[in-house]
């Protein structure tokens, strides 16, 4: 499929190579040769293969369900004019734009996707994307190490989870040791003891979330600030949810020298978790520490200002072993979007869909709350997302389980990484969420406490 | 003409009608946890479409051009793909949706990770890692696990890297420690058996080759090179950015490859989206699956599938999700289209092109290591530089020029003055043959009229960029006064 190829075209090209088959040309020495056909199947025509691919997308019905999901993916509401702008052909099917005289229009958007990043975090600089979350995590982590020379990192409970298993996952590369920070009984992170922790200077970075992943407003205060910098520690900032950007302190106002996170929220859609788009923004002294590419503006030989990639010498093409990351494919189309999409939001948008995002939280909270049985676990205010205590009795699995006979997912259930927390679901509201899916909810848990006591032994 | 920066656009106010003015965000939140200002630009809607579709306007893509940059693959991008991808029942799917209401797309990285493993002749793959330097990095920190576990992870510290290799590799290797050892081709372009016999050894970890190599030029001796890092006790890592001239011909898995990694983004038609997001699926041999990041996709005896989390040995995970599940979703319906014998015919066409240019270029630029190749190959321009003083670089501007995009110039770094041609399949003669012919033009017209090529590019927009300016007085970002750049 998608070959130009006639029989004739290829026999009048063999002779032009001057051999005599297709086959001739790949041929490879006999003990490497393919033994036997593929186990694929033969190819469909398209009108069959929509048919086809259709029918898996069909068999995914959590889509239809009212959602409370959050943890790190969030459902935003995507103007179409988003899509239409960044699935045209010319960004959709360009390379890295290496060749800068013919890639200006990408390059540019890039240059305005950096200063994005750099508006809504508050630092100096910022690259053209990473992979996700996770790995700006990971990443941000090494660019501590190469500016301190430390080897471990400390890093806050209260980090999303899967963030801190692939910074876990780094380190083993890098032999680094990871430390963590616990959680207090408000959701927060526990600063009290970071003084003495960081007293012996072997920490690269402390690293804190916020929202952190209870969507706990979560910010280190002067005094744990103060501790950061009198140790030369660097203090990375997490945002696993851009959206609170819109209306929440920057990272730099809190201390952040670096800021990574992911930007999902603005366009990109949930996809079953990626492709995502990972951000790193820093202050200027990290420059030549940041990994991936960074788009600059200079001048062209006829006194134009231009576009171009620059600062290679940290990368990987120049540097090989001695690059300050491997990182060659970033996440270019997913920065695109997010890029449009801000562009068409704006300030006024960003700040009414994040404003939306607290409205909706706090009612979803408010109203649970007023069931009996459910309370939040902690006091601290939240931005799009709330732990919720259900009843002991019926525990978050099984209250979860009864929410899906009702075509609802209610959250994510915490004892899978907070075995402290086994009653505890993560709820998620956004712009999306309508006070009639907060009624279905809040219909549905009444429904499940008076069946659960009714009937203890009710089949989940 | 230059496009106004979209922060210089608009006017503060001037909302598009997306959401409802909603409350104020200090009802919710105390007002010291609070931003002051939300410095962004409020532009119209129109004339955000109007900003980006100029941007596009000014971006050479595969859409718009023929792309033989060489080791990227730039092949067409089936637009069956995206409207695939774009299903609500993918798109919409949340990622801590439960197994059982989220069976379809658990069947799609199923299906695909089977696909893979049998074209390249592997046990399994990973779909987790997000791209081709990402994939190379998770290899070799399962290589170190499975070291580890055998008790070698202190002796095995070395990673054995041929010169044309892609400049990811010694990159990766240095992420998780490894010292690189760089090794030299031979004057065949390949690795020889007797330089590797030379190297090997109780320190060895893993040999990293890619094959074709970056010349287009299939490693004859893998099977032998392979028996001789395994003599030693290292593996042997496929990078797999060639793929494209072997799938459904050859296996690196049949040559004795250990590990490997794809680009699904290259190979399997998945758009390259100006530099990502990729897709880079890791494959293994049987003994080091237990290693494979996680989660990974199983399916039950009664046919339904889970995403498995946990693994005695596994590496970790690599990402915030499982995977760039829509990649595969691209990735998987490209295999589905083309079917085994399909994507057999892919690999073919590719070499096909790609030496049917190089008969062409050879009469005109000498093609080092005279011999056919595979889906990519290398010419010189260093005679032509001699004897006018232009270069790779400007035959490479000269072709913008003329409506191409450029070749990858200057590697691999082993030839000099080099231009990689990679055509792929999806291109069709009269292409090829126009392209020859504006080649053929521009070193016919270096050899009467240099300054004609060196002063290239003159039909694009901006001219070549001052890329010292740009590293010494960098402006990463738009400001509102200029004059407090650093």
């Amino acid at each position: 499929m998608y070959s130009p190829h006639t029989d004739s075209d290829i026999e009048a090209m063999l002779a032009v190579i001057g051999s005599p088959s297709l086959e001739d040309l790949v041929r490879v020495p006999d003990a490497v040769a393919l033994r036997g056909p593929l186990e694929v199947p033969p190819g469909l025509p398209e009108i069959e293969l929509g048919a086809k691919i259709a029918g898996y997308a069909k068999r995914n019905a959590a889509v239809g369900y009212t959602s409370f999901l959050g943890a790190g993916a969030y459902r935003h509401y995507c103007p179409p004019v988003v899509m239409s702008l960044a699935m045209r052909g010319e960004f959709l099917t360009a390379y890295t734009p290496y060749q800068a005289e013919v890639s200006q229009g990408y390059l540019q958007a890039i240059y305005e996707w950096q200063t994005y990043v750099c508006l809504l975090t508050g630092l100096d600089i910022a690259n053209a994307s990473v992979y996700d979350g996770a790995t700006a995590l990971a990443e941000g982590a090494i660019m501590a190490v190469n500016a301190t020379g430390r080897r471990a990192v400390l890093v806050s409970s209260a980090v999303h989870p899967n963030y801190r298993a692939v910074l876990r996952t780094y380190a083993r590369g890098l032999d680094l040791d990871v430390e963590e920070l616990p959680v207090d009984a408000n959701g927060a992170t526990d600063f009290s003891n970071l003084e003495a922790r960081l007293a012996d200077k072997r920490f690269a970075a402390v690293i804190v979330q916020s929202p952190n992943f209870f969507g706990c407003i979560n910010t280190p205060g002067e005094a744990a600030r103060a501790a950061v910098r009198s140790t030369g520690t660097v203090s990375i900032g997490v945002v696993a949810e851009a959206m609170s950007l819109g209306v929440l302190a920057t990272p730099a106002s809190w201390g952040a020298q670096i800021a990574v996170g992911e930007a999902q929220s603005f366009g990109n859609p949930l996809a079953y978790g990626g492709p995502y788009v990972g951000f790193i923004a820093a202050t200027k002294d990290h420059m030549r520490r940041i990994p991936g590419r960074l788009v600059g503006r200079s001048l062209d030989n006829r006194g134009n200002e231009a576009f171009t990639l620059t600062l290679q010498a940290r990368e990987q093409h120049i540097r090989r072993e001695k690059a300050t990351s491997n990182i060659c494919t970033n996440q270019a189309h997913c920065a695109l979007v997010a890029t449009i999409y801000l562009a068409a939001v704006g300030e006024t948008g960003l700040r009414r869909a994040a404003v939306l995002n607290l409205e909706r939280t706090n009612a979803l909270a408010e109203r649970v709350c007023a069931i009996d049985g459910y309370s939040r676990a902690f006091s601290t205010p939240v931005f799009n997302e709330v732990v919720i205590r259900v009843p002991a009795a019926l525990g978050a699995g099984r209250v979860l389980a009864e929410l899906e006979r009702r075509s609802i997912l209610g959250g994510v259930a915490l004892d899978r990484w907070y075995p402290d927390l086994g009653d505890c679901i993560l709820m998620n509201a956004t712009e999306l969420t309508t006070p009639e899916d907060i009624d279905v909810l809040c219909a549905a848990l009444r429904d499940i406490v008076s069946v659960a006591t009714e009937s203890p032994a009710v089949h989940v | 003409m230059s496009e106004k920066l979209i922060f210089e656009m608009g006017r503060p106010g001037r909302a598009n009608g997306y959401f409802p003015n909603g409350r104020m965000a200090d009802e919710f939140v105390p007002q010291a946890a609070l931003r002051d200002t939300l410095p962004l630009p409020d532009n119209s809607e129109l004339d955000v479409v109007r900003h980006f579709t100029r941007l596009s306007q000014k971006t050479f893509a595969i859409d718009t051009g023929f792309y033989p940059l060489g080791s990227c693959t730039m092949k067409y991008n089936p637009r069956i793909n995206e409207a695939m991808a774009a299903q609500p029942g993918f798109k919409d799917l949340h990622p801590f949706a439960p197994d059982h209401l989220a069976q379809g797309a658990l069947q799609v990285m199923y299906e695909l990770e089977r696909a893979l493993s049998s074209i390249f002749g592997m046990a399994a793959f990973s779909l987790n890692p997000a791209a081709g330097a990402h994939a190379e990095l998770t290899a070799l920190l399962i290589a170190k696990a499975y070291f580890e576990k055998k008790g070698e992870g202190k002796q095995r510290t070395t990673v054995i890297v041929p010169d044309t290799a892609h400049g990811t590799n010694p990159a990766s290797a240095a992420m998780v420690g490894y010292k690189v050892l760089s090794l030299k081709s031979d004057d065949r372009g390949r690795v020889s058996l007797d330089a590797i016999k030379a190297v090997v050894g109780a320190d060895t970890a893993v040999c990293m080759m890619t094959n074709p190599n970056t010349l287009g030029l299939f490693e004859d001796q893998i099977d032998a090179i392979a028996a001789a890092v395994h003599a030693a006790g290292g593996l042997m890592y496929y990078d797999g950015a060639n793929a494209n001239a072997l799938m459904g011909n050859a296996r690196p898995g049949d040559m004795g490859f250990d590990l490997m990694h794809l680009n699904l983004h290259k190979t399997f038609s998945i758009p390259h989206g100006g530099g990502g997001a990729g897709h880079g699926p890791v494959g293994v041999a049987a003994p080091l699956v237990p290693f494979l990041p996680v989660p990974v996709v199983t399916r039950d005896a009664g046919g339904a599938y889970h995403l498995q989390h946990d693994g005695e040995d596994a590496i970790g995970t690599m990402r915030s999700f499982w995977s760039n599940f829509a990649h595969a979703v691209r990735a998987l319906t490209y295999i589905y289209a083309n079917g085994g014998d399909g994507l057999t015919r892919v690999s073919k066409l590719a070499v096909l092109n790609a030496n049917y240019v190089r008969a062409l270029v050879k009469e005109f630029l000498p093609t080092p290591y005279d011999e056919a190749c595979r889906h990519e190959f290398v010419a010189s321009a260093a005679d032509l530089k001699r004897e006018t003083g232009v270069k790779a670089l400007d035959i490479a501007k000269a072709l913008l020029d003329r409506g191409y995009h450029a070749p990858t110039i200057y590697f691999p770094l082993l030839v000099p003055e080099c231009l990689m041609i990679e055509p792929t399949e999806t291109e069709s003669k009269e292409t090829l043959d126009g392209f020859v012919a504006a080649l053929r033009e521009i070193v016919e017209t270096a050899r009467e009229n240099p300054q004609a090529i060196l002063d290239a590019p003159v039909t694009t927009i901006v001219g070549r960029i001052d890329e010292t300016r740009a590293a010494r007085q960098p402006d990463l970002r738009w400001v509102p006064d200029r004059e407090s750049l650093v």
